[in-house]
């Protein structure tokens, strides 16, 4: 399993990675991809959305489960992916990359500071074990 | 703690993904469950499925003590012969659905589901009269399932009990890898196939036995996620989703194992009464016509109006849409009929569609 650095991380197995303007994009882990199994549904929000902190945004579907989205940050979506949402499996091939979900512009800079970077998401995913 | 069948390790060394189920640590999936349920379709698959629970009624009286207890008419099988019943309630609700097998005149061997093992037991056990035993014999048996086109060669190897004389829903009292074996053409996947029950100590010899001589068959370990799968595509019916205390068998489409012309049986008179009231919902499958996945306990709608619910929902792997079993009102259920599902506060289109979802080509 791969955590890169650069990107931060939370409890939820989301990511978030900090991009120019105060936004960031956000995807799910790794770890939440491997655990969820093939993912064949993805659901997204609409453009312009406001989120809250740790608001649901969407939901990831395997075969068998759902899993609820929560939005690391608040801020405003300015952007989805939509080859996910036509091939979800992305989620599965390319967590960090060419899976991504959401692009946010966030409402407060500083929520990036609550948020766990590679180390401390690594080990905090091996305590789970 | 959940228990662990005995062929746990056997999970174990295949990388199956081990959850827990109706109290039992079982695998949910070994390569994948899309793989696994196309392998079981389209190939052969191997199934543990020793969660499962069975008694054994003996004794003089057990069959007319039996026909008292289920739906469906025992006195109707031979021996070697199963038969797929429900056990209700006074009430008329499900206890539980189950297989009977007919060992002899006076010898039943019955296959429960897991987490109703103890009670089912003691429903069976506090019903039964004198001179009837009733055991649970659950801990004595390792139960395999094998599912699919190519199931029989690879179970004939080990077997001298000719598998082709075996018909759907009969069984022979025979050896597998020379251990006593109860090996009954039966399944729970829409596939032809077998489901034996044997020593619980011999199932890992047995277990490895079935996967080394199927891999020239591209046999591949199917976990609880496929088998679940497989059975909504054939909408078999599952406890605690179709069938449970509150939902009778007449309502749930098992009326064909509801025998009200045989001598009185435990709920006959509620089913009875049900039925000359008028039944007020059926099963029906639904296909979803948009992307989103129907899932259990999502409602079902028609022009806002709430119409039914969905017992069991899922991707299907075969036909690449969402399908679901659910219960409607019952002047709705008329193949063709537009539905919506509630998904997440939208209305999703579905419609109802000829159930099982899948018929196996051959």
């Amino acid at each position: 399993m791969e955590f890169p650095n650069g990107l931060l991380y939370t409890k939820d197995h989301e990511w978030a990675q900090p991009g120019a303007d105060d936004t960031v994009t956000i995807g799910i882990t790794d770890h939440a991809q491997e655990a969820l199994g093939e993912v064949v549904y993805v659901e997204l929000p609409k453009i312009g959305r406001e989120l809250k902190e740790h608001e649901t945004f969407g939901v990831v579907e395997s075969i068998k489960a759902v899993s609820d989205l929560f939005s690391p940050v608040a801020g405003k979506v300015i952007d989805t992916n939509s080859a996910v949402t036509g091939e979800p499996g992305l989620v599965n091939s390319s967590a960090y990359k060419d899976g991504w979900l959401i692009r946010v512009k966030l409402a407060n800079k500083d929520a990036l500071k609550s948020l766990m970077d590679a180390q401390k998401y690594t080990s905090f995913v091996q305590d789970l074990k | 703690m959940a228990k662990k069948t005995a062929l746990y390790d056997e999970h174990v060394k295949l990388k199956g993904k081990m959850v827990e189920f109706g109290g039992w640590d079982m695998p949910v999936q070994y390569s994948g469950l899309a793989d696994e349920h196309e392998t079981c379709r389209t190939k052969v698959g191997l199934f543990d499925v020793s969660h499962m629970g069975e008694v054994r009624v003996r004794g003089r009286d057990s069959l007319a003590f039996l026909n008292r207890l289920v739906t469906n008419n025992v006195e109707k099988i031979q021996d070697s012969q199963a038969q797929y019943t429900v056990m209700c309630f006074e009430e008329g609700g499900c206890v539980d659905d189950l297989i009977i097998h007919r060992m002899g005149p006076e010898d039943f061997f019955i296959c429960v589901n897991a987490s109703n093992t103890e009670k089912d037991y003691e429903w069976i056990k506090n019903h039964s009269p004198k001179g009837v035993s009733v055991e649970n014999v659950s801990p004595e048996y390792t139960q395999i399932a094998i599912q699919g086109r190519h199931a029989q060669p690879i179970l004939q190897k080990f077997t001298d009990t000719p598998l082709a004389d075996i018909k759907y829903y009969w069984f022979r009292q025979g050896r597998v890898l020379d251990k006593e074996a109860i090996i009954a053409r039966t399944g729970y996947t829409g596939e032809d196939g077998f489901e034996i029950y044997v020593p619980w100590h011999s199932g890992p010899a047995i277990w490895s036995a079935l996967m080394d001589e199927g891999q020239k068959h591209g046999i591949k370990p199917c976990g609880l996620g496929a088998r679940d799968t497989l059975r909504t595509e054939m909408k078999y019916p599952l406890y605690g989703h179709e069938i449970e205390k509150d939902l009778n068998p007449l309502e749930a489409g098992l009326g064909w194992v509801v025998k009200l012309d045989k001598p009185g049986f435990i709920g006959k008179k509620a089913l009875v009464a049900l039925k000359e009231s008028g039944l007020r919902r059926s099963l029906v499958g639904l296909r979803s016509l948009g992307k989103a996945i129907p899932r259990q306990g999502y409602v079902v709608e028609t022009a806002g109006t709430p119409v039914g619910v969905v017992t069991s929902g899922t991707l299907s792997p075969c036909l690449k849409y969402g399908i679901a079993i659910a219960y409607v009102d019952r002047n709705l259920n008329a193949i063709g009929t537009k539905l919506d599902v509630v998904v997440r506060e939208q209305r999703v289109p579905h419609e109802i569609v000829e159930t099982p979802f899948y018929k196996r080509p051959y």
